[in-house]
């Protein structure tokens, strides 16, 4: 195991007294707890942590954060719990963590890809585009090469086994950000008790400040440290406020709704973790008001070679040296346009890293900061800029150029500290439409604060002084809980106020803009003299700013790049569109609990325990879970539903129609209601009747079906399909509600009161019989299409004599509690008539052979009850909805689609549910004219043979004609157009 | 995700509403006595307004309640709910400048 030989002394806010072990590419090393997969790799002297994307160049490590463009790496090699493209700057090292390097073959050190790097030319900008708009097999041809080379990291091939978990949330003041500048917002909020969260990316509460030494600046007359940790207490003491760490704001919707990704389990050792925990939360915040307080992203500077590990950027530099005590060089260049980044220059010399040269693009840096250079002995060049980086794979040295065109210099350094200014981290803003302005001074764009909707604390507000950071979170958190500031922090530190020159422009060379995405300067200028002008179509014609990072450190120099291309401004070029998610949110955050068995809640009925010991195969019908057939011990499929469709017409059979949509009408007017949304006639059906009725929307089209039954002059019973009694109950309310206000009705859903068993064969007017305490059971004295109530065993039911099978039936409904309690009793009374249960196959294949409809199987919403031939079904008295509809031109066309049975030629060959129906024996080599298609198929026990129903243009004039229905890679069918019901003449009808 | 505000409950998540499009479009009360055109406009014909815009929301996972709004389809922002069969209130003079009132009631 290497020694951690850039680790300082002391200092850091990691735990030296707990050393970790951890493996990368396959070696292992040491860390302590409290490191990050990246400070630990830079204390062991391991620079180089991946290949890159296109080109496959060595990378390291650029930033410190989430912004992380490059250091990405794949967790675990477990294949359900692997996790790729993760930031080594934000993995916190535990005991035993296992990281590989990402595209990269054999090895990081010996990667063959590499030679795309010297074919870089043969790549350029548009490539993909090229690619596919060239000749049609070119794309075939290069995919599996390019898929193979270019990538990132791994997905997980096995199902994952944690848990997730979403929190629904309302606070008055979300802060996002847990710097100095949100908890100082935080706090003020705090204040009035309102309900504050605030939100914090990484493991600590502190941001910045602990980029910085422990005393590098005084706050209240406190260390920076000393009064984070005061502060931290002060705010965990308050009942109302909520801390987070770990936890990424993702997302700004409308109306204050945030998201955020906590990480709640990902820092520890799998064998560590709390069960009871979830693995990660997303939280759906809605907040009264959001203090944004996301700091600023630091700006690589470019220059030839610029990607080379080694080049980091000095925030980032002074965030290792500071908190986790990692020196990443021995001797370093720090080149920058600003006065921050003398700040790491100091830092690093008082650290024992020996500086080589501070260079400045500026003529005149601050005296102060020059001063304080001479007084250390530190080498400066102002205005002079770092125009390459030297170093086959790693940084060896930098070339420094004056900007008046004097000398250039070779300066050997192994690390490369650059800074091109800091831009406030507006991407959540921006997702939320915020408006931002570009600001000169800055040489970044600020928040354009557009009302009340969001309000900016610390250096996300563009005020890059501590003292000025920190009043602006006073400020802002005060006002989010709508008071005003009390108390806005003393700041005392080293009185150099930022500011900065424009960022040097590169001097030629291979110049990396987007890092993670290999884009380069070239590409941008290539894109935009091939007329991808706009930002928009530059960023996808040369992919810049669409990696996984979302061009958090590219994007700024990626518009400058295209706008001194075109000699625009910056601001007049603009910036792209930020989407959520900020960061990468994994899809099981995403998920949540609805996965697996609660990816969409099931319905059962109250019989569904005798259907599981029945050994039933279920299906799913709109959320109910249905018998659908009942298989016994060795019996296929087929053979049950053929047994138990046999039973239904011969002896006996029970299905379990509990799912029916129920709907209860009641009220004065609800004959009236019920004439005017069926398609038939509602004002004479007496109490005790029953009827079938269609609903048609006002297009004409059909949509559902179903039996109602009068049981008072003003109380109805309406039955719906089982998929659209949610559907229909909403549509009948839209039109009580919006369009017929004046109608006495209301409506209730019964649906879950009642549990049906419908008992249907010749043999269950005695099984009826036997079961009724009060009621005459002899079809003639209770006939078809009627209704009564009575008792089973003192129990009350309410029994309706309708039929969807054509054979004698008693739909008994009873209290949903009876129901597993009915089905069993059938059951055990049933045995000895042959009773047998079906289920929703065979109650299918039962009503295709009456030619019964099912609406949704035989209807698409283009049918109409004309097209149907349920001309019987249509009143002439009175308006319904979609009436009109039915008398215009298209639907009185004599040549639509009209629903038929078919006959095939060779009964024991049966359709293809969904087949297309041609009028010609064979399909011709060209386009075959389709005329129709099979809606229903099935082989019917009870006729021998198989029959469908179809969609036939013009079908209802065609009577006796032959139609071919089309198979795949088979010669078509013939079949006989034929009326729907198979059975006419056989049992009873409506 | 939108606040809707409905005038029973008060705002709620926009999950708990159906939209209705749009407002004050009545049934016809002889819809046989309409000519093919003037049937399909009914059915068929939706105005798509930039600008305010009144519509129909059910609170479906709430009171179940419809009732009408205007909306600035351009902002999001809801400018007035009111219920159904009311006519839509007169908005503030800044609102109806910036965005004139939808053809259908103006």
């Amino acid at each position: 195991m290497s020694v951690q030989a850039y680790r300082l002394e002391d200092g850091g806010r990691i735990d030296r007294t707990a050393p970790l072990t951890f493996r990368f590419d396959g070696r292992a090393y040491a860390g302590y707890r409290g490191d990050t997969l990246a400070s630990a790799l830079l204390a062991n002297g391991v620079r180089t942590l991946a290949r890159s994307f296109k080109y496959h160049r060595p990378r390291g490590v650029l930033t410190a954060g989430s912004e992380e463009p490059v250091a990405l790496v794949q967790v675990g090699g477990d294949p359900a719990t692997t996790v790729p493209n993760v930031r080594a700057t934000e993995l916190e090292l535990y005991d035993g963590l296992e990281a590989f390097p990402q595209n990269c073959w054999p090895s990081l050190g010996r990667d063959v890809g590499v030679v795309n790097d010297a074919l870089a030319r043969f790549l350029p900008a548009g490539f993909y585009y090229k690619t596919f708009m060239g000749p049609p097999l070119n794309w075939m041809r290069f995919e599996g090469a390019i898929r193979a080379a270019a990538g990132m990291g791994r997905s997980p091939t096995a199902p994952d086994p944690d848990r997730y978990e979403h929190v629904n949330r309302h606070c008055e003041v979300l802060v996002i950000g847990g710097g100095a500048a949100g908890l100082v917002a935080a706090r003020e909020a705090a204040r009035t008790g309102a309900r504050v969260i605030l939100a914090e990316e990484t493991g600590a509460l502190g941001g910045g400040l602990l980029a910085g030494a422990p005393d590098a600046v005084t706050i209240d007359g406190r260390p920076a440290w000393a009064w984070l940790a005061e502060i931290e207490a002060e705010l965990r003491a308050m009942p109302e406020v909520t801390l987070l760490t770990r936890t990424t704001g993702t997302g700004w919707y409308d109306r204050n709704w945030v998201t955020l990704a906590e990480a709640v389990l990902d820092h520890l050792p799998p064998a560590a973790r709390d069960p009871r925990l979830p693995r990660q939360r997303l939280w759906r915040v809605r907040a009264k008001a959001v203090v944004l307080a996301t700091g600023a992203i630091e700006r690589p500077l470019l220059f030839h070679a610029n990607d080379r590990p080694g080049v980091m950027l000095a925030g980032a530099v002074r965030a290792y040296l500071h908190r986790w005590g990692v020196a990443p060089g021995r001797r370093a260049v720090v080149a920058t346009n600003n006065t921050d980044a003398w700040r790491t220059a100091f830092d690093l010399a008082a650290a024992g890293v020996e500086i080589a040269a501070i260079v400045d693009s500026r003529a005149r840096p601050d005296e102060r900061l020059l001063a304080r250079a001479q007084a250390l002995g530190l080498p400066v060049r102002a205005g002079s800029a770092v125009v390459a980086a030297k170093g086959r794979s790693e940084v060896r040295g930098a070339v420094i150029a004056r900007a008046d065109g004097g000398g250039r210099e070779d300066v050997a350094c192994d690390l490369l500290v650059v800074s091109g200014g800091w831009a406030p981290n507006l991407a959540l803003y921006a997702q939320s439409k915020g408006a931002i302005a570009w600001d000169d001074d800055l040489q970044a764009f600020r928040p354009q604060p557009n009302g009340a909707a969001a309000r900016f604390a610390g250096r996300a507000a563009g005020a890059f002084d501590l003292a000025a950071s920190l009043r602006a979170a006073a400020v802002a958190g005060a006002e989010a809980a709508g008071i005003a500031p009390e108390h806005v922090p003393e700041v005392a530190d080293d009185g150099v106020a930022y500011a900065l020159a424009p960022a040097p422009k590169p001097q030629g060379g291979r110049v990396f803009v987007d890092l993670q995405n290999d884009v380069t300067t070239k590409d941008i200028r290539l894109a935009a003299a091939e007329g991808y002008r706009s930002i928009e179509h530059a960023k996808r014609y040369t992919t810049l700013g669409m990696g996984t990072d979302q061009g958090k450190t590219s994007g700024l120099n990626g518009v400058a790049t295209l706008a001194d291309t075109l000699d625009k401004t910056i601001p007049e070029v603009g910036v792209t569109t930020f989407r959520p998610p900020y960061k990468p949110v994994s899809f099981g955050a995403v998920a949540g609990r609805q996965v697996g068995e609660l990816f969409h809640p099931r319905r059962t009925t109250a019989m569904h325990e005798a259907h599981v010991e029945a050994g039933a195969v279920f299906e799913l019908v709109g959320d109910w879970l249905r018998p659908r057939v009942y298989p016994q011990a060795g019996e296929s499929f087929d053979d049950a539903l053929q047994r138990e469709c046999r039973a239904a017409r011969s002896s006996c059979a029970v299905l379990d129609a509990s799912t029916l949509g129920k709907i209860d009408v009641k009220g004065p007017d609800a004959r009236e209601f019920l004439n005017r949304v069926y398609t038939n006639a509602w004002m004479k059906l007496a109490p005790g009747r029953c009827r079938y009725g269609l609903m048609c929307n006002e297009d004409g089209m059909v949509f559902d079906d179903g039996v109602t039954a009068c049981l008072a002059d003003d109380h109805f019973h309406m039955t719906t399909t089982t998929g659209g009694a949610a559907g229909v109950l909403a549509w009948l309310e839209e039109y009580l509600q919006t369009e017929w206000p004046e109608l006495k009705v209301y409506l209730t859903s019964v649906t879950e009161q009642w549990a049906v068993a419908s008992i249907c064969g010749p043999e269950s007017p005695k099984l009826a019989a036997e079961l009724f305490d009060d009621i005459d059971a002899d079809p003639q004295a209770f006939p078809f299409m009627s209704h009564t109530s009575g008792h089973i065993a003192d129990v009350p039911v309410r029994v309706f004599r309708i039929s969807f099978t054509g054979e004698v039936s008693y739909e008994i409904n009873v209290p949903a509690r009876y129901g597993l309690w009915l089905w069993r009793l059938i059951e055990a009374r049933g045995a000895k008539y042959g009773l047998t249960p079906y289920g929703t196959e065979g109650m299918h294949l039962l009503r295709a052979e009456k030619g019964f409809i099912i609406a949704g199987q035989d209807t698409d919403g283009t049918v109409t009850p004309l097209d149907l031939g349920m001309r019987w079904a249509v009143k002439n008295s009175a308006d319904f909805i979609g009436r009109r509809s039915l008398f215009r031109s298209d639907t009185a066309r004599p040549d639509r689609r009209q629903l038929v049975g078919l006959a095939t030629a060779d009964p024991a060959t049966v359709l293809t549910e969904g087949a297309q129906v041609i009028a010609e024996p064979a399909e011709r080599s060209g386009r075959t004219p389709m005329i129709g298609h099979v809606t229903s198929s099935y082989f019917s026990p009870n006729l021998g043979r198989s029959i469908a129903l179809a969609l036939i243009a013009g079908g209802h004039g065609k009577t006796g004609a032959t139609v071919h229905v089309a198979r795949r890679g088979a010669a078509p069918v013939p079949a006989e157009i034929t009326a729907t019901d198979f059975l006419a003449g056989f049992g009873e009808r409506p | 995700m939108l606040l809707v505000p409905c005038p029973n409950c008060g705002e709620r998540d926009q999950s708990e509403f159906h939209y209705g499009g749009e407002a004050h479009r009545t049934r016809p009360t002889a819809p046989e006595t309409l000519s093919d055109d003037e049937w399909a406009d009914y059915v068929f014909m939706r105005t798509n307004t930039k600008g305010v815009f009144a519509e129909r929301w059910c609170h479906t996972a709430g009171c179940r309640k419809w009732f009408n709004a205007l909306r600035d389809t351009g902002s999001d922002a809801f400018l007035a709910v009111y219920r159904m069969g009311e006519e839509p209130p007169r908005l503030g003079g800044e609102e109806k400048e910036e965005a004139p009132a939808d053809e259908a009631f103006a």
